[in-house]
């Protein structure tokens, strides 16, 4: 049985305690009406050039497309509204920060249950010791995706301006916020809808969840392999309902913060993204777990084939981050392209900074078949590549509630330790919950002796 | 590579009391006897069709391409779309014997050897509709960056159709070599057993002087592991780019940012369609129903499911997507193909691709022999009108109503595409008796770990 140790324990503590206090702070400094933000305005005047040219973009682009109505910032040369705008993006800037990281640590435990289902449909021999750090890790899925829809419920109530097609003013005709485009699509975007798919999913992955959980632990003391083969037929069936249901969550809670803008391969490029992050963080609680002497069948081979799978699926990644990118810069069709516009205007060094992280790096780091089994190498990639890819979800997410008004910060950093130290927390405590070694799987002596 | 132990639960590959002698037999056998009466009968008609093809091919060249049935709206239909076909079946058989390979799968030995001939020579079919369509094939070599007397005259590196000559022959180059390493040890068995000169001095000039020694053994499953490491990105960036076609355009129902993965599960999708269509075939005539079990016909099916779904996830996505841009183009491409002329096309489409792989859920039909040679051949229909409602009636009304029209293949589109068929098999045909099938050397490395002799052998013993 693992024990929690008490140093670690007070280090996730620390970490939930310090990321409060920043949030706090975060949330206290922002700005609280147009005035302050006319003072900020004034102070710093040079860094305004991108976030004008985007909205100018956005208007072309919005021109283009021939139903338009009025667009919603027409006149805005008028400071009063460029205030506004910039007061809401400073206001957003505590939520985004909050909402990046709640996400970012929800999907990291949801992909590990992927993995996971996957190592049960395949009938993969090598992992079976590995399945209880692995549920271990989903443990947080209930907590992250409950804190997640309170975060999505909260912004329903318009206690944030992180989803802009939340403002109901933008469906009515005679308000100047009138926006035809998003009439077009209110019979899917719109808040009661949106909060009813999200409990679909939620419950949905959670009760997988839950029961596959129950099953693993029937299965040790079990005689015959009837729970083995049910959690064969249920992990295909989660499978079938993840591969839906994560295409239009990525729609829902990501894709629609730039609701003007669309892209088919998005949910698979979202799933590409944590699916690598929820492997690259299986393998640093292994590599942990086993420097304190708990996972005793666990080789060096195993480590190698985790670090195998963050390598393939970095690739992966980056395959499609670059199909993405490649086939809206090629075509530079105006309605699609602002968003690239934007993201490569106001946030060049995280846009490109993360192909660094998350595909050169790993690369050059992973290819090594030695590397892959030394422990230390594999943290030292898994951790590079953890942070590309919340710098990933910080692209993806940003520019549509903070434009040109991010930074990485107080409110950004604190968030980030807060969900990290409630994740190591949860996640530790259900390793406890368990013994180490999942018995019953009819694999489990091929893992145990498994070599490569 | 893994140990040798398995678990009990994990069904033998290897049917029958298998010693290695009779592996070599087994796979021997076709290569070592007579072609029988229905061969001859089966390579005859694949030939005429070939003959016919090439004749259509020396027409079009001779006499133009307005021979075809293309107009001034619709440039490309039915050229592209066997050419797309083609370049997607071949995916399966570097699928095989690649990512199986890097994912361990031990029930990819018995397939890859035919799985990858038949990428090769669904390359070659693919290969010739690039040249064929042009409108002065006599001026295809203009599309290599050569030195030339034009003050160096260069291609410009911009465009698909250029990324698609790189891909396309670094896809069949790397595929030949892969393949033929992997035959090496084999050519040897056969070369080995030759009792005819003429056929011992055949092998032993294809079979590369192989001995198999230890030193050679370790560097040849070396030379396996890197050739699939990078066999994997290159099956997912050749159909990508040819993907690319078609997405870097600004066609309504054309441009869409989901075709590179997309069009990668359709062609795995479609090319395990064919590698069951022709081994249910081959095992049969070839004697190799030992090899080539029910189990590995199932997890084809498997295969066949789950790219599937994913083809009819991203068919989903499409359509929410177009609805979801408010881009009314975008809506009307993909109003047009449900309702408009080529509806029946598209319909045909969504019945064979989304629907018939559903049916393998039920074990009771993927484990059916019979069914699974239905499917496969239903899929491939299905994956064939793929590319064309994507080609056609995304081009036959787009943005100017004015140059909306109809599309309809003459004889001489239809000719072309049956005399590929016909070489395609002409060319499988001729390896089914020359070349040894099964990767012998590969099966004999999981006879003991997963033949059923060895299997009950082991379990019988075991508790």
């Amino acid at each position: 049985m693992y024990k929690f140790s008490s140093k670690l324990k007070t280090f996730s503590i620390a970490l939930m305690v310090i990321g409060i206090l920043g949030v706090g702070y975060g949330f206290f400094s922002a700005p609280k009406t147009v005035e302050d933000v006319k003072e900020m305005l004034h102070d710093s005047h040079d860094s305004h050039h991108g976030g004008e040219s985007k909205a100018h973009l956005e208007k072309e682009a919005l021109a283009k497309i021939e139903n338009h109505g009025h667009e919603a910032d027409a006149s805005h040369g008028d400071t009063d509204a460029h205030a506004e705008h910039a007061l809401h993006q400073l206001q957003n800037r505590p939520w985004s920060a909050l909402y990046v990281s709640v996400l970012f640590f929800a999907l990291i435990s949801l992909g590990v249950l992927v993995f996971y289902a996957l190592q049960h449909v395949s009938q993969a021999g090598w992992s079976i010791v590995l399945l209880r750090v692995m549920e271990g890790i989903t443990a947080y899925l209930p907590v992250g995706t409950v804190l997640l829809f309170v975060f999505l419920v909260l912004s329903s109530m318009h206690a944030n301006h992180l989803f802009a097609w939340m403002d109901s003013s933008a469906l009515d005709p005679n308000n100047p916020n009138y926006d035809k485009l998003l009439v077009s699509k209110s019979g899917y975007l719109n808040i009661p809808f949106f909060l009813a798919r999200a409990v679909v999913y939620i419950i949905g992955w959670n009760l997988y969840r839950h029961l596959s959980r129950k099953r693993s632990i029937a299965m040790d003391s079990a005689s015959n392999l009837d729970i083995y083969k049910r959690n064969f037929k249920r992990s295909a069936g989660f499978l079938v309902f993840f591969l839906v249901s994560e295409s239009m969550m990525s729609w829902d809670w990501i894709m629609s913060i730039d609701h003007h803008w669309f892209s088919t391969l998005f949910a698979w490029y979202v799933f590409a993204s944590f699916l690598v992050s929820a492997v690259t963080t299986i393998a640093l609680v292994t590599v942990y777990l086993k420097s304190k002497g708990y996972l005793e069948n666990v080789n060096d081979s195993h480590i190698h084939d985790l670090a195998k799978f963050m390598f393939g699926f970095s690739v992966f990644w980056t395959y499609l981050w670059f199909s993405q990118f490649l086939l809206i810069w090629y075509s530079d069709i105006p309605e699609e392209v602002t968003y690239y516009v934007t993201r490569f205007n106001e946030y060049k060094l995280p846009f490109l900074g993360m192909v660094g992280m998350n595909f050169v790096f790993p690369i050059l780091l992973l290819i090594n078949s030695d590397y892959k089994r030394i422990p230390w190498l594999v943290v030292m990639g898994g951790i590079v590549i953890l942070a590309g890819h919340y710098v990933d979800f910080f692209v993806m997410i940003m520019p549509g509630t903070v434009g040109e008004n991010w930074s990485i910060g107080i409110p950004e950093i604190s968030a980030v330790l807060l969900m990290l130290g409630l994740f190591i927390y949860v996640a530790f405590t259900a390793l406890t919950k368990a013994p180490l070694l999942a018995k019953g799987n009819p694999f489990l002596k091929e893992s145990e002796q498994f070599h490569y | 590579m893994a140990s040798h132990y398995e678990a009990p639960i994990r069904e033998p590959l290897i049917i029958g009391d298998k010693s290695y002698h009779d592996i070599t037999k087994d796979v021997a056998a076709p290569v070592e006897g007579k072609a029988n009466k229905q061969w001859w009968i089966v390579f005859i008609i694949s030939m005429a069709a070939f003959l016919w093809g090439a004749g259509c091919m020396l027409y079009t060249i001779g006499t133009g391409i307005g021979t075809w049935g293309l107009n001034k709206t619709v440039g490309w239909a039915w050229d592209i779309t066997n050419f797309v076909w083609w370049v997607g079946i071949g995916h399966a058989g570097t699928l095989i014997s690649a990512v199986l390979l890097l994912f361990r799968q031990k029930w990819r030995m018995a397939i890859n050897r035919s799985a990858e001939a038949m990428t090769i020579f669904a390359v070659v079919q693919a290969g010739l509709f690039p040249i064929i369509h042009m409108g002065r094939p006599w001026m295809g070599y203009w599309v290599l960056p050569i030195p030339n007397q034009f003050g160096s005259l260069w291609t410009n590196f911009n465009s698909p159709l250029l990324w698609d000559v790189f891909a396309i022959s670094t896809y069949l180059s790397v595929s030949l070599v892969f393949w033929w390493t992997g035959l090496l040890p084999d050519f040897a068995m056969l070369r080995d057993r030759a009792v005819r000169p003429f056929q011992k001095k055949i092998y032993g000039l294809l079979s590369f002087g192989w001995s198999g020694r230890a030193k050679d053994w370790q560097r040849f499953e070396e030379v396996s592991l890197v050739l699939a490491g990078l066999a994997t990105p290159l099956v997912l960036s050749v159909h990508t780019i040819v993907s690319m076609d078609f997405a870097t355009s600004v066609i309504p129902g054309w441009h869409t940012t989901i075709f590179p993965p997309y069009f990668v599960a359709g062609a795995v999708f479609s090319g395990f369609a064919m590698v069951q269509t022709l081994l249910i075939i081959m095992r049969k005539v070839s004697n190799l129903e030992a090899y080539i079990t029910l189990q590995h016909i199932e997890l084809m099916n498997i295969i066949i499911m789950v790219t599937g779904s994913i083809v009819g996830c991203a068919y989903i996505t499409e359509l929410f997507v177009a609805w979801y841009s408010g881009v009314e183009y975008e809506q009307y491409a993909f109003l047009n193909r449900a309702t408009g002329p080529y509806a029946w096309a598209y319909w045909l489409m969504m019945t064979c691709n989304v629907f018939s792989p559903q049916f393998m859920w039920s074990k009771k039909l993927r484990t059916s022999i019979i069914f699974s040679f239905g499917i496969s051949i239903v899929v491939n229909i299905g994956m064939w009108f793929e590319r064309f409602v994507i080609i056609v009636t995304s081009l036959h009304r787009d943005y100017l109503p004015s140059s909306w029209t109809m599309f309809s293949p003459s004889f001489v589109d239809i000719g072309i595409y049956v005399g590929t068929i016909g070489f395609f098999f002409v060319l499988f045909l001729l390896y089914a008796r020359t070349f040894p099938v099964i990767a012998q050397a590969e099966v004999k490395s999981i006879l003991k770990s997963s033949g059923e002799n060895y299997k009950k052998l082991r379990d019988g013993n075991h508790e």
